[in-house]
């Protein structure tokens, strides 16, 4: 079963599995911001692709990590590939 | 302020002096100059060490999990460590609790000498702490992951965070320490071997070490893991040097130390004057056990003679076998009941890697407030010839003080610390002694 990301699903990941800077307030408008900009290293990439993948249902090659700079082109990519896989 | 106070290391005796001749002792004694405690006997330096004075004990029955079907049912926990204001939010699921306690003693410790890493070289700050279990509760965490969910599901900071370094390693990343870092695995003599593995990068160019060591064992599998030593006690009493010892209980938490070379500005807490580890011998071999010749390193290390240590902080391991073997060698180095001793640990149960971390940063603040914290819950055997210092403390001149650790099969330290500049002014007290 899959679904859409959205830029919540996406905070609520970074929240609960990879935490949260102090000073970024990620229900601010982060969505052009860039990871590691927010604070999330490699490791926090690898443990938000995990989650998209179980909650979206849609497999995430790791070198998609490449194309996952930000929060929008994050969603952008995984709604793509969801939208290829349907 | 006494001569003592202000020229801590050398100005103890002639004899002392001598015996530093003899031992030809070349390196420069660091200072302790910052102190971070996580401990059962409180979240902070200062509620442990009122806590420790009084005698108030951190061990209770275990509350972070359901230990019924457990054998051991009572541990040392702490109360009021809170992980949202004392550990970065980006950390916290990156790491296991021991790290978490590590992280908040050591800002704790920094903030407390007034070291300011970001205005440092990063090159000339040092990280060593001693680790024992590991992160042993993440990992059980993710354990139960893999095998409910599948592999997608175990975080991807299961890599780094149930390993020996992972505290080492944040803390150097969270402020900037690039200089020599490293990490001891020496059971419960981690954090001496730890301190002294500080103070070799310190003669070796370092300015500034973050040590010390903590431990977070009270989750079902490490708990598990401990109970298979059957070192531990079921009885829910942990009695160091009394006939009816039963073994001894577990306890989470430790101390976080800044230790700096001796030329920094400041007062200090105190004076690492001596270090030295052994190893016992194999079981059978009719040898004796490491730790006296250990103590006598140490104190040749210091350049002190027996007479010059004012208190103990023993292991107290809370086995028959061993307490014995720790008071012989005691009474042969100090003569019978030839020197104060206390087993605080008695308030905390046993932190492993954090046990002897704690133990110096509590003989720290002894030396500064003049005063030896009792050992609780014991009545010492007699044959064993030690004075011990029980249920209440004992005002005392205090210009050194001996910790002693030893860890399962075998490892064995001890470190001497002299008062620093921080010290109470004791002069009215000399002629008590």
């Amino acid at each position: 079963m899959m679904r859409e990301l959205t830029l919540d699903d996406l905070r609520t990941m970074m929240r609960s599995c990879a935490g949260v800077d102090e000073l970024v307030d990620l229900d601010s408008d982060i969505a052009e911001l860039t990871f590691e900009d927010l604070g999330y290293d490699s490791l926090a990439l690898l443990e938000i692709q995990s989650r998209i993948q179980q909650t979206c249902g849609v497999k995430v090659p790791d070198d998609a990590l490449e194309y996952m700079r930000t929060p929008g082109e994050t969603i952008a990519w995984v709604n793509s590939l969801i939208l290829a896989a349907a | 302020m006494s001569i003592l106070a202000s020229v801590p290391a050398a100005a103890l005796s002639e004899a002392a002096l001598s015996a530093a001749a003899r031992a030809g002792r070349t390196g420069f004694a660091p200072v302790f100059t910052g102190i971070g405690v996580v401990a059962p006997t409180g979240a902070s330096t200062e509620e442990h060490w009122a806590a420790t004075r009084a005698g108030v004990s951190g061990l209770r029955p275990i509350e972070r999990f359901d230990a019924d079907r457990y054998p051991v049912k009572v541990a040392g926990q702490i109360r009021g460590f809170d992980v949202k204001s004392r550990v970065p939010g980006r950390l916290v699921p990156a790491t296991d609790r021991w790290t978490q306690f590590a992280l908040g003693a050591a800002q704790a410790a920094l903030d407390d000498a007034g070291v300011d890493p970001a205005a440092r070289d990063p090159l000339e700050l040092s990280v060593v702490t001693g680790s024992s279990s590991g992160g042993n509760e993440f990992g059980q965490r993710e354990i139960a992951r893999l095998w409910s969910s599948g592999p997608g599901y175990v975080s991807a900071y299961q890599s780094i965070a149930w390993f020996y370094a992972a505290t080492t390693g944040q803390i150097g990343i969270r402020h900037g320490m690039k200089g020599p870092c490293g990490v001891v695995v020496t059971e419960q003599a981690s954090a001496l071997d730890a301190i002294g593995q500080a103070r070799r990068e310190l003669r070796d160019g370092a300015r500034t070490a973050v040590t010390g060591g903590t431990e977070a064992p009270i989750g079902p599998y490490a708990l598990t893991c401990q109970i298979a030593s059957g070192l531990l006690s079921t009885d829910g009493t942990y009695k160091p040097f009394d006939p009816t010892a039963r073994g001894y209980l577990p306890g989470e938490g430790g101390a976080i130390l800044v230790l700096e070379h001796p030329d920094r500005a400041g007062s200090h807490y105190g004076v690492l004057l001596g270090y030295a580890a052994g190893f016992d011998p194999a079981p059978g071999s009719g040898r004796p056990p490491a730790l006296r010749r250990t103590i006598e390193a140490a104190l040749a290390d210091a350049g002190l003679d027996p007479g010059d240590v004012d208190v103990v902080f023993a292991d107290g391991a809370g086995i028959p076998e061993r307490d014995r073997a720790e008071a012989e060698a005691l009474a042969a180095v100090f003569g019978p009941e030839g020197v104060p001793v206390t087993v605080p640990k008695t308030m905390t149960g046993r932190l492993y890697a954090g046990g002897a971390a704690l133990d110096v940063a509590t003989a720290l603040l002894a030396l500064r407030d003049a005063v030896i914290p009792p050992t609780v819950g014991v009545r010492p055997d007699p044959d064993l010839h030690l004075d011990l210092v029980r249920d209440t403390e004992r005002r005392a001149v205090l210009r050194t003080a001996l910790v002693v650790a030893r860890g399962h099969d075998g490892f064995t330290s001890a470190v001497v610390v002299g008062r620093g500049t921080a010290g109470t002014d004791t002069r009215h007290m000399e002629g008590t002694r």
